[in-house]
């Protein structure tokens, strides 16, 4: 211990003067600033990278079974919206937002929520929508109320009908431009529900996703495993997609349907795991996500059994989005130790 | 150790923790947690503001030029949320004079220049048993040693241990969380000198009149919670529980460290004692022990020195008024340039503005970063992610707080239950968006104090305008009725 003392003393002699003249010099360069000194590693471009490499899987399987048309149709969509973004800031002087990845996260989905077959300039009409509309309209990102690759499909769903209910057969050769000859084929949805006539996809086709729909939508293993990797790197929690698949699940079986093909059939999965998780427009309290899913799952069975749609998973959630600030309200925490009604300290 | 993990616990006891919230960051201990206490050699010149304490500052009973002994009392408690303050060396008083304190402002303060003798105070004597005191005479001798809390909260000690008597304690516990980062002053504690630990429980004990009392460790320390479970724990009708607890930021957070210890949570605007329980500090309570069988004041502590610029990282017993320039130089100097210097630890420390400041009771650690680790993140929009409001300890919305406090809404903000913001940052540590959200909130719940103090004021100066006008009138009704009566004279 002495020895320690010593070698320590000599330590300061030697540094001493050195020292002293620094300790001036620090002095005027200190950063005063208020606590906390250090910061967690997360931030809002990591997350959304999180998401892009979450949606890698399933745009993956999307273009294994549909073609190199779904890479390319993703492509145009990821930078027709990272355009618009990019030119609406700088028209407005605002500083970029490109970089943070979120206009790439809305334009892959919105590229994996419409038919492979969709011509290239209606996407970049979705990408408008999504971007300008839906999100910088109402002052960029964290401030739409609404999921901007859902308004973005929705909107074009509503003009164009046909090209974005038309779908092809799994492994259809397909052209860039001009595939109205191609095979087209029903979405087990649309047999389901008695809107087209065909052959029954078997649960595995649907789970690997050799069957028709949207680029991202098919296969529900793909999107398990990024919705795996999403919740290992803790950037969703399961809260709301539990409570979604859980509610159409039951639902169906009470409307008399099958209620795993249910599930796993249509854009369920990936509304479940990619939209209804979106951090802006759904509550941010965990209760408030649990009745969010509640809700999606509700209107998601109702939609589809009732409805005129064979498919209500983006309807669902455009509306619950909606009700998200209303549901935040009415489940905020009460604060640490408030009492129940009757309960004495 | 993975079965520990898994299952949860240390030697059979099961881990505990607070019910919500919390984060985890990277606890950056192993700089110096094997670190031997070692102690810092005394300077020539030594500061001791007058002001170290929550409450009233002290005032100083020496002037210049007056001679002082190791643990004689310099300055005596402004009142009773006050602390008296004790030379930590022999010497000479060289001046009372304004100088920088660890706020960043000028306080009074005793300078003292070591005669490096280190004579102690005659006065100064211990008990030897300390169950022949009286429950107010020891909280009289921690009150007399000056003894506040040494977490960095620096509320006096004698204040917690003078419950009104309608207050029953039923639980004392001894904070070792030691949930900051980089600190591990009071892990070396509990390692080299539990007896002085274990002893200060059981004079609170004794205080209160209670046969149990609870140390509750964060399992990070693991070596510590063995140590303690492997000392005689049940020793004349005193029971010391050793509580491990998960490693959680904030778990050594006062209310946060009550729930997990006692499973009674600390209503709104309530104190611990309102729930029957006091929480202090390891280093606290070893403080209390020397005090009451040593006679001892406080006059030092034990400081955690670390951070990227540091050459060597350190656990430092340090005399209260040593400069940190001092205290850096005895952990070898800087290996390169700091940009900011913490006192505390990085999640609720102080950004230093100079290194002439020195140690106080409450400066548990003196951290260096380097222009890296002292950059201010850039800030993004927020996004709703809620993850602060998963990470509130206290089950609050800090995005709304930030919200509303970049907006000037202090109403909202009163109403979303801003008061009980304990200002731990864990909502602004894990922010993806970088805001700036417990700084903000520090800054309302300031605003909001002072309209409170200023309409009390005002309460208080109207009240006293009518009174006075109540008197005027009263005595101009009379003048009136006088002037009548001698006017219907004069008829």
């Amino acid at each position: 211990m002495d020895n320690l003392n010593e070698n320590m003393n000599q330590d300061v002699d030697k540094t001493a003067e050195v020292d002293t003249v620094k300790a001036a010099e620090i002095n005027n360069k200190l950063i005063v600033s208020n606590a906390p000194h250090v910061r967690g590693g997360n931030t809002t471009q990591l997350t959304m990278l999180d998401v892009i490499i979450a949606l890698l899987p399933a745009l993956i399987a999307g273009i294994i079974v549909m073609g190199y048309r779904a890479s390319l149709l993703t492509l145009v969509c990821v930078v027709s919206c990272v355009i618009f973004e990019f030119l609406w800031e700088k028209l407005l002087g605002r500083e970029s937002t490109v970089g943070d990845l979120s206009a790439v996260v809305t334009g892959m989905l919105l590229a994996m929520n419409l038919p492979v077959t969709l011509p290239f300039w209606m996407a970049i009409i979705g990408c408008f929508v999504a971007i300008i509309i839906v999100k910088q309209l109402f002052g960029g990102i964290g401030h739409n109320f609404m999921n901007p690759a859902l308004g973005g499909r929705a909107f074009l769903l509503a003009s164009w009908a046909l090209p974005m209910t038309t779908w092809v057969a799994p492994f259809t050769k397909l052209h860039i431009i001009g595939n109205a000859d191609a095979i087209t084929q029903a979405t087990p949805l649309a047999l389901l529900g008695g809107e087209a006539t065909g052959e029954l996809p078997s649960y595995l086709d649907l789970f690997l996703g050799n069957v028709g729909g949207c680029i991202g939508e098919i296969s529900a293993l793909a999107i398990l495993i990024g919705a795996a990797y999403l919740v290992i790197r803790k950037v969703i929690t399961l809260h709301t997609p539990i409570a979604y698949i859980a509610t159409v699940f039951v639902l169906s079986y009470i409307f008399g349907e099958d209620g795993i093909y249910q599930i796993l059939a249509g854009g369920l999965m990936l509304g479940a795991f990619f939209m209804a998780t979106d951090y802006t427009t759904t509550p941010y309290t965990k209760k408030g996500q649990i009745i969010f899913g509640i809700g999606c799952g509700v209107l998601t069975a109702v939609i589809r059994k009732f409805g005129g749609y064979p498919e209500g998973v983006s309807y669902s959630i455009l509306l619950m989005n909606l009700a998200a600030p209303l549901i935040d309200k009415i489940t905020a925490p009460k604060p640490f130790g408030t009492m129940k009604k009757g309960e004495v300290a | 150790m993975f079965k520990e993990f898994l299952g949860g616990s240390i030697n059979g006891e099961k881990l505990r923790t607070f019910s919500h919230g919390g984060v985890h960051p990277n606890d950056m201990k192993e700089l110096t947690c094997k670190k031997a206490i070692v102690d810092l050699p005394v300077p020539d010149v030594l500061v001791f503001p007058v002001s170290q304490h929550i409450g009233a500052p002290a005032v100083p009973c020496v002037k210049r030029g007056d001679k002082v002994l190791m643990g004689q009392k310099i300055a005596d408690a402004g009142g009773f949320v006050s602390a008296n303050i004790h030379s930590s060396v022999s010497g000479t008083v060289t001046a009372v004079e304004p100088r920088m304190h660890p706020s960043g402002v000028l306080v009074n303060s005793i300078v003292i220049e070591n005669d490096h003798e280190d004579t102690i105070d005659p006065s100064i004597a211990g008990n030897e048993d300390f169950e022949a005191l009286s429950p107010k005479e020891i909280v009289d001798i921690v009150r007399a040693a000056g003894i506040v809390g040494m977490g960095g909260a620096t509320f006096p000690t004698h204040v917690k241990l003078s419950p009104p008597p309608d207050k029953k304690i039923e639980y004392v516990i001894i904070n070792g969380a030691e949930c900051e980062p980089y600190l591990t002053s009071d892990h070396r504690v509990l390692l080299e000198h539990p007896e002085e630990v274990i002893g200060g429980l059981k004079i609170l004990m004794r205080i209160f009149g209670l046969n149990e009392g609870y140390i509750g460790i964060e399992e990070n320390k693991a070596n510590a919670i063995k140590r303690l479970q492997g000392l005689a724990l049940y020793e004349k009708k005193y029971l010391v529980r050793v509580v491990p607890l998960k490693t959680k930021y904030p778990q050594g957070s006062e209310k946060q460290l009550i729930e997990a210890v006692s499973k009674r949570r600390v209503p709104p605007g309530k104190l611990p004692m309102d729930v029957g329980a006091v929480v202090d500090n390891v280093d606290t309570c070893a403080a209390i022990y020397r005090a009451v069988t040593k006679g001892m004041p406080l006059i030092s502590r034990i400081v955690t020195v670390s951070g990227s610029c540091v050459k060597e990282p350190s656990n430092f017993r340090v005399r209260i008024g040593t400069t940190f320039e001092d205290v850096f130089r005895g952990a070898g100097g800087f290996v390169k340039t700091p940009s900011k210097i913490i006192m505390g630890g990085p999640m609720m420390g102080m950004a230093m503005p100079s290194l002439n400041i020195p140690v106080i009771k409450g400066t548990s650690g003196l951290l260096a970063f380097d222009e890296e680790e002292a950059r201010l993140p850039q800030q993004s929009a927020c996004l709703r992610c809620g993850k602060c409001i998963s990470a509130c300890p206290m089950s609050l919305l800090p995005n709304v707080f930030n919200a509303f406090s970049v907006l000037g809404d202090m109403e909202k903000l009163e109403k979303n239950h801003i008061m009980d913001c304990i200002e731990c940052g864990a909502c602004t540590f894990t922010c993806p968006a970088k805001k700036p959200i417990v700084q903000n909130i520090k800054a309302s719940k300031a605003k909001i104090r002072a309209a409170a103090a200023k309409s009390k004021a005002e309460a208080e100066k109207k009240a006293k305008a009518e009174e006075v006008k109540a008197k005027t009138d009263a005595a101009s009704g009379e003048t009136e009725k006088a002037e009548k009566v001698a006017e219907s004279k004069k008829e």
